[in-house]
């Protein structure tokens, strides 16, 4: 099997060379349908990714409609809490990890005077976030629930502005001044970015994660400026300082619940938390609690853009006529050697022989394809990056996609020589001969 | 087209070949037809109006890091030195810009005690908003500086606090609200009546999410204080844009050095940054029209090559039978073109199929039916363009041809 296999290689390669117009055009067609296809799906497969691999399916969001009936705002499925709300369910505890969080901008003083002062984004959440998300140490750890309730000045920067302000030493323990607040470093995050930007869409869907962490109850002591979406209502005001008892939705609230039981016993407290509400006589609107998991709310919020989809269908249809264009060459390819096959015949090589000689060939034509389609689509990426939007900075190939590739290709190339491998293979043995 | 029954006999031997061909025309039509008119959408949407003087306005964004006590007064100060600055018209403290991504929205009402809003809108801030966008007034008049109330006193909940209740409309609005003229109306923003004083030309919202109400947009009496994304806003003598930006800049640092500037843009840059992935959209869609048409024309040249070089002897013969040149070339061309002409009839039922498909899954419009002759006269070329190398050649069989073998 193997020298024969080397035998229908030397063969391919021998007639691939004998027509090079033709094995080019086969070749930069697949090439060009691969490149296409690859680059879409490349920034599709990132896009849709999973944000926190092998947790994600842990991860709710509770939602809980706190409005009065006269709310005037349309949006039918609140996704964030107020404060009340949001700080009764944290102190709860009733699931694994619950965080609540808001994002908002840190204007960070560098020691150095000489240096401007630059904002980078901050959030401000509470003790869990760090577990429950599997955010990765690089240099010490998270705060405690202590740290919430003691309003303390610590923080957790992450590995990008540890480089700017310590050259990326271990700055534990050293301080930073963030606004008019000196806070310490108490822990300093490994790379780490979760795309899509689940946990506050309202910042950016692919937005960066932030930069420095801080306990939620201290941000809101020191008077820290939040930022992202915010939702009032009745009498409600966006006024800062009145943002703890205002009617409005601010504030990002997610729990870890780590069994059917424990997501279903979770949904009960919550619909008893509305009823008391409504009792009370908040929550007016008396609607059902829900918990929405993380694939939930990204396909609920369409988070990963139409066009990229449309991008990849219209990929995929330039791939077909590519294909459709290589069967096509590829028969005349095949056809043309009529004579020369219908000599093997006679010589004594079966069909079977034929076809399998072929189909090395067309296998070949895909191999170079694949190989002329990666460089297309690593220079397509590259285009695709150009694009300031944040979602495309991501697409990057990795080797799954780069295997899928050449396979995509060579099994794409091969299904084209098929049926031209069996025409081909229907030339009878000896009736070139004659007219030769 | 004397040629047309002895081509279809031909092509019978090649049914295959043909029908590969023409099903790769087809192909190509359709999804030529589709994505350029996805791409003039685009187009047509990037160049939706903003309603303002866009070519001069520009922006400079401010950040506090620490807090300033007397903020009324700073915004004040800032103001008069901006319009000081050389090269400076009008300046403004403003919420938020057409074609920005930050938007304030709510929703109106025409009646106080009808539950549900009639239309969402954004509502623009800022004093003076009129003159340092190069917004223009149609009807009415601009706001009085004695109708205006500071956002942060409005929001404080305090009793003393004067609240607006005067309002400029778009005409847009004006035309779906009240059919006639607005002024003197009245409206209801977050429960409070709001009487139309003026009416604008239409100016674009932020962050437009239904557009159909991209020019859902009104101007409030209300002065903003810095943070919570407002920035300064400044209508410019003609070149001064880049001036003007540095100086400001640099002014409202020395004011305060407790600020940091985020941001500082011309308007251009709003606008770029806001259409930037329909720009991209468009770039890919025309790349792939043109990566399509070129393996498409490929394919033309290659199969026509091939069937040349099948034929010799009989276009030999038929040389020898005293057919010009021109009669070979003819005949290789009307081939080409009756194939082109299946695919593209194939190619039009395609074209519709995807659009319904666009028109389902993407809420695209219909495709206009203009599309299909244009993408026909498209792809008639290029096969006459791809064929006319291998005809040539196949022109240029000599007669003696007939005479081989094969």
């Amino acid at each position: 099997m193997g020298t024969e296999f080397s035998y229908y290689l030397e063969m391919a390669v021998r007639s691939l060379r004998r027509n090079p117009v033709l094995t080019a055009l086969m070749v930069v067609a697949i090439a060009l349908g691969i490149g296409a296809c690859m680059t879409t799906l490349t920034a599709l497969h990132v896009l849709d990714g999973d944000p926190l691999p092998g947790r994600s399916g842990s991860i709710y969001m509770p939602r809980i409609e706190p409005r009065a009936s006269d709310a005037s705002n349309e949006v039918l499925r609140p996704d964030q809490l107020t404060w009340t709300d949001g700080m009764a369910l944290l102190h709860a505890a009733r699931a694994t990890h619950q965080a609540l969080m808001v994002g908002g901008e840190a204007t960070i003083r560098p020691g150095d005077p000489g240096v401007d002062p630059f904002i980078m984004p901050a959030r401000f959440t509470s003790a869990d976030f760090f577990p429950m998300f599997g955010a990765p140490f690089q240099f010490g750890q998270g705060w405690s629930a202590a740290d919430d309730e003691g309003r303390a000045h610590v923080a957790v920067i992450s590995d990008a502005l540890n480089a700017r302000l310590f050259g990326g030493a271990n700055s534990v323990g050293r301080s930073i001044q963030v606004n008019d607040t000196s806070l310490r470093i108490i822990g300093v995050l490994a790379p780490w970015r979760p795309v899509p930007h689940f946990y506050d869409l309202n910042t950016g869907a692919y937005a960066s994660p932030e930069d420095i962490y801080l306990p939620l109850t201290t941000a809101r002591a020191t008077q820290l400026p939040r930022a992202g979406g915010i939702q009032c209502w009745s009498t409600g005001s966006t006024e800062e300082a009145l943002m703890e008892s205002a009617p409005c939705a601010w504030l990002q609230f997610w729990v870890q619940l780590d069994s059917a039981d424990a997501v279903k016993a979770y949904l009960a407290y919550l619909n008893d938390y509305v009823h008391v509400q409504h009792a009370s006589g908040r929550f007016e609107l008396l609607k059902p609690a829900e918990l929405t998991s993380v694939k939930g709310l990204l396909d609920e919020k369409q988070v990963v853009p139409g066009d990229v989809r449309l991008q990849f269908w219209l990929a995929s249809a330039f791939f077909v006529v590519c294909l459709v264009n290589t069967v096509g060459l590829m028969l005349a390819k095949f056809l043309r050697r009529a004579g020369e096959l219908g000599v093997r015949r006679a010589l004594g090589a079966s069909r079977r022989h034929i076809f399998a000689q072929l189909l090395v060939e067309a296998a070949i034509v895909g191999l170079a394809g694949g190989v002329v389609g990666l460089g297309l689509a690593w220079a397509g990426l590259g285009l695709v990056r150009l694009n300031p939007n944040r979602s495309a900075q991501l697409a990057h190939m990795d080797i799954s996609m780069l295997l899928t590739t050449f396979v995509l290709s060579v099994v794409a190339a091969s299904l084209a020589g098929l049926f031209p491998a069996w025409r081909a293979c229907q030339v009878p043995p000896g009736l070139h001969l004659k007219s030769q | 087209m004397l040629d047309i029954r002895p081509i279809l006999s031909t092509l019978k031997r090649h049914k295959v070949t043909a029908i590969l061909l023409v099903l790769e025309i087809a192909l190509t039509c359709a999804i030529v037809c589709n994505a350029v008119f996805l791409v003039r959408q685009r187009l047509d949407w990037m160049n939706t109006p903003s309603g303002i003087d866009e070519a001069h306005v520009v922006e400079v964004r401010p950040v506090n890091i620490g807090s300033t006590p007397a903020m009324h007064g700073r915004v004040d100060e800032t103001l008069q030195a901006l319009r000081q600055l050389p090269g400076v018209r009008y300046a403004s403290l403003a919420n938020e810009l057409p074609f920005g991504f930050e938007s304030w929205n709510d929703g109106i009402k025409l009646d106080k005690d009808v539950v549900a809003p009639v239309m969402h809108v954004t509502a623009f801030y800022g004093e003076g908003l009129i003159n340092s966008l190069g917004i223009q007034l149609l009807e009415g008049r601009d706001f009085t500086p004695d109708e205006y109330a500071w956002l942060d006193d409005i929001t404080s909940g305090r009793k003393d606090v004067v609240i607006p209740h005067v309002v400029i409309i778009t005409k847009f609005m004006e035309d779906r609200l009240f059919h006639g003229s607005a002024l003197g109306k009245t409206l209801y923003y977050g429960g409070e009546p709001m009487r139309v004083i003026g009416v604008v030309r239409d100016v674009a919202r932020p962050n437009v999410m239904d557009r159909s109400l991209t020019y859902g947009s009104m101007l409030l009496p209300v002065r903003m204080s810095e943070g919570i994304g407002a920035t300064y806003v400044m209508r410019v003598q003609p070149g001064q844009g880049d001036a003007v930006l540095k100086a400001a800049s640099t002014m409202l640092r020395e004011m305060d050095p407790n600020r940091v500037i985020q941001r500082k843009r011309h308007y251009s840059e709003v606008r770029a940054a806001y259409f930037a992935s329909d720009r991209a959209m468009a770039g890919l869609l025309v790349g792939v029209c043109v990566a399509l048409l070129i393996v498409t024309a490929l394919g033309i040249v290659g199969l026509g090559s091939f069937w040349v070089s099948q034929r010799r002897r009989q276009i030999g013969v038929r040389r020898a039978l005293g057919a010009t040149r021109q009669d070979v070339l003819r005949y290789f061309q009307t081939e080409n073109f009756l194939l082109a002409t299946m695919g593209i009839a194939l190619g039009m039922v395609l074209a519709y199929g995807i659009n319904i498909v666009l028109m389902l899954r993407y809420e695209s419009p219909r495709l206009p039916a203009a599309y299909l002759p244009l993408g026909a006269i498209a792809l008639w070329l290029l096969g006459q363009a791809a064929v006319y190398a291998p005809a040539r050649r196949a022109s240029r069989v000599p007669p003696v041809e007939a005479t081989r073998g094969n």
